[in-house]
């Protein structure tokens, strides 16, 4: 009577063996990230996971964002701009075909864009081509944007997955069966499971060495720690960095550590007593204590951020001290707000490991000023719904991986609820100016402006660490952008 | 006035298990309440300095990933584990033995219905249970009580029905009936009574297993929610860094294996102590 089950836990906590790796050779690759996407049309949500299994793999855009960051030729073969900086001629690549068999035409990227701007549009970035007045069909092969004023993240913004290149006839279905142009087509999506792409044989550019990817589902990182010591997968873009201990020191596997452009909240739902009274965020932002959040949740791979900018960026300054760790002074703010005992609020959780550990910590730093916090650990379709899309929150923890994001906050509507008039001009600006000085001191000013506000808790800048079979090669260290290219991906031996 | 059948009762020594069982879940127990007014450290307190520490006279069995003392996460984890387990033995006998007692002392379409009831949750895992009332209501230690309890009410029912017939045919039960006592009365006067130490030998049974489910629970994130803890969360958070500091896992593991094995004990030991007679009547076996 109950003897089977007699160390069930202990058992379940074992499960940990130790297989030696069945490499699998050739053009195959098994790739494992935590995250399922909830679509697979990247210009139909925001989320990255949708980015990382089809952006430039299934999906291409005009122009296309390289490993480094900077912007190169993708389904546009060149283009050359206006001098009032207003006119883009983009001459598209010939023989580029959808993986349905249609081909690529300059109406298809009017269609692209006129269905991002239309009024049923999805798409979670709308703001980055409200600048598009029109666009021209020249010949089939020749396209050209007006603008409604000169734009220095334009063709940064054409590279991005939510501007990638669909065709009228499949657009309506991408959400699961994706057509695009990309060196790999979708083959299946096992929901929970995997999405597995294969090879596009008859890909307009320069061929790619894998014939198939598979990418696989596991948010546990015991599972994926398992998955990658059995060789069920063969990497993964970003392991959890507390047990990355596991692979540095094991000569089967190569661990890459780079930046990506995650900037990690405590995301404040602005528009929320007691959340909408500064002095509330500002007590908030004192009583965070990020060397020990980034100690304790990212193993030291974090980097402070004081505001919502990536700190490898030109543009970037230091703010973290904007707000230095001092219960004393956030207890005091609290207590001018109103709440000298303190108060209640849910913190949601999205299965990631940052966040789930980087809640933890916060709830017991919060603790010591009176704030009483309750952990809500929530998947991450549930988290997608209920934070992002219906503002159902008073704090979560995320990370921003979009490069040069920090426009997001120009929206009222965005989940931050963060309404500031000064900031909104200010980003207009900043979105007309093509001056790299000015740029970078209207830059500087918005993070001044957003650190200043605490509009949310500045964590740190999330690291990439990936962990990937050392046979492979060709995976990018860091991330400028969301995705993860299958381009170069290949086996040495 | 009810009348009880005595049991053969045989020396208490000559039951080891029993004491032994008995000893170490009183211990457990004890480390456990005694956790309601003293720590070594307070569990919530985060201190990322001082993680992943040995064993020592500070942290007698070291630090977690978060630099919580392991000492205090394990007194406080096993409260979490036996309250879930004794709340939902409680309501699991609460509902069941009543349910029990009604189908043996009524028969006919009562106890067919009692029966298929049962059959019915039975055929609901608890972890399937929980999931459903997790799914509506949200994980937390509450849900898992009310999980692992629906889990447990056909097992008490079963129990109760099974002892109940059994003593329902002795004429004392027919002198009873015949003196005008209603079905009600008599399950309550002359049944619950006679079942009783049935009852309490699964309860301990229950309890094993209700800090097994409570443990499997947490682990797949199910139950008791940080910063509460509990033996099944304690072993989900190291899972991750098992590799590297598996000692963290070990610790949880080996104490649910030892609470476990101890109630195990204790309830064959009471068992045989308490009513051999009642046992070679044949006690249903039915705790899965």
């Amino acid at each position: 009577m109950g003897k089977t089950l007699t160390g069930f836990g202990l058992i379940l906590a074992l499960t940990t063996a130790l297989i030696a790796p069945a490499y699998a050779a050739g053009t195959e690759v098994r790739i494992g990230v935590a995250l399922e996407p909830p679509v697979l049309d990247p210009t139909a949500g925001a989320a990255e996971a949708i980015d990382i299994v089809v952006y430039q793999n299934i999906f291409e855009g005009l122009t296309r964002i390289d490993p480094t960051g900077s912007v190169q030729p993708g389904l546009a073969r060149d283009w050359s701009i206006s001098e009032d900086g207003l006119t883009f001629t983009f001459n598209l690549h010939p023989d580029v075909t959808f993986h349905d068999g249609s081909s690529f035409d300059a109406e298809d990227v009017k269609f692209t864009f006129d269905r991002i701007l239309g009024p049923d549009s999805v798409n979670a970035h709308k703001e980055f081509y409200e600048v598009i007045e029109a666009i021209t069909v020249i010949d089939p092969l020749t396209v050209a944007f007006k603008l409604t004023r000169p734009s220095g993240q334009f063709l940064f913004n054409l590279g991005r997955g939510d501007a990638v290149i669909v065709a009228p006839e499949s657009a309506d279905n991408n959400v699961t069966d994706p057509i695009g142009t990309g060196p790999f087509s979708f083959v299946q999506w096992d929901k929970g499971s995997r999405v597995v792409l294969e090879q596009y044989g008859p890909y307009w550019g320069e061929p790619v060495a894998l014939t198939k990817a598979t990418y696989v589902f596991i948010s546990d990182t015991a599972t994926m720690t398992n998955a990658l010591l059995a060789g069920d997968i063969d990497g993964t873009n970003n392991f959890a960095a507390e047990a990355l201990a596991v692979f540095e020191n094991d000569p089967r596997f190569k661990v890459l550590v780079g930046t990506t452009e995650g900037e990690t909240l405590l995301a404040t739902n602005n528009r929320k007593p007691p959340f909408d009274d500064l002095r509330v965020r500002q007590a908030m932002a004192h009583a965070l204590d990020r060397k020990a959040i980034i100690d304790g949740a990212t193993y030291g791979y974090g980097t402070p951020i004081g505001s919502h900018f990536a700190p490898h960026n030109p543009y970037y300054v230091d703010l973290t001290n904007t707000y230095p760790f001092d219960i004393e002074k956030a207890k005091a703010l609290l207590a001018e707000a109103g709440f000298p005992d303190g108060f209640k609020a849910t913190l949601k959780l999205p299965p990631v490991a940052y966040a789930r550990l980087s809640g933890q910590i916060i709830a017991s730093q919060f603790a010591k000023v009176g704030i009483e916090l309750e952990l809500i650990n929530v998947e991450f379709a549930q988290w997608l719904e209920d934070v992002y899309t219906n503002k159902d929150f008073d704090l979560t923890i995320i990370s921003h991986v979009e490069p040069f994001d920090i426009g997001n906050y120009a929206n009222p509507d965005y989940y931050f609820g963060y309404d500031n008039p000064e900031f909104q001009s200010l980003i207009e600006t900043l979105n007309a100016t093509t001056d790299d000085a000015k740029r970078k001191s209207l830059a500087i000013q918005a993070q001044e402006i957003l650190a200043r506000d605490a509009v949310n808790g500045y964590l740190f800048e999330l690291a990439q660490t990936g962990v990937w079979n050392a046979k492979l090669a060709g995976m990018w260290q860091n991330s400028p952008i969301e995705g993860l290219v299958l381009r170069d991906i290949h086996w040495t031996e | 006035m009810s009348t009880t059948i005595m049991p053969d009762r045989r020396p208490i020594l000559s039951h080891p298990s029993l004491w032994i069982g008995l000893g170490a879940t009183l211990m457990f127990a004890l480390l456990a309440l005694v956790s309601l007014v003293w720590t070594p450290y307070p569990i919530a307190e985060i201190d990322i300095a001082r993680r992943f520490l040995a064993p020592s006279a500070e942290h007698w069995l070291g630090t977690d990933n978060l630099g919580r003392d392991m000492a205090s996460l394990i007194m406080a984890g096993t409260l979490t584990s036996f309250l879930v387990a004794a709340l939902a033995v409680a309501i699991g006998a609460g509902i069941g033995v009543p349910l029990g007692l009604a189908a043996a002392a009524w028969g006919g379409p009562l106890e067919w219905l009692v029966l298929r009831l049962t059959d019915f949750i039975f055929a609901f895992p608890a972890i399937i249970v929980a999931i459903l009332i997790t799914s509506l209501f949200g994980p937390g230690a509450t849900n898992a009580i009310i999980a692992i309890g629906i889990f447990n009410i056909p097992v008490f029912a079963r129990v109760a029905r099974g002892g109940a017939l059994s003593i329902k045919t002795l004429d004392f039960v027919a002198a009873a009936r015949l003196a005008g006592l209603s079905n009600a009365g008599i399950a309550y006067r002359h049944l619950l009574p006679n079942i009783m130490s049935l009852i309490i030998v699964q309860g301990t049974i229950q309890l094993s297993l209700g800090i097994l489910a409570e443990a499997g629970l947490s682990y797949v994130g199910l139950g008791t929610q940080p910063p509460a803890t509990s033996l099944g969360l304690m072993l989900r958070d190291a899972q991750g860094i098992f590799l590297i500091h598996p000692w963290l896992t070990l610790v949880p593991g080996v104490c649910i294996v030892l609470i476990v094995i101890a109630l195990n004990l204790a309830g064959d030991g009471l068992r045989d102590a308490i009513d051999p007679r009642l046992k070679a009547v044949g006690a249903p076996n039915v705790a899965a």
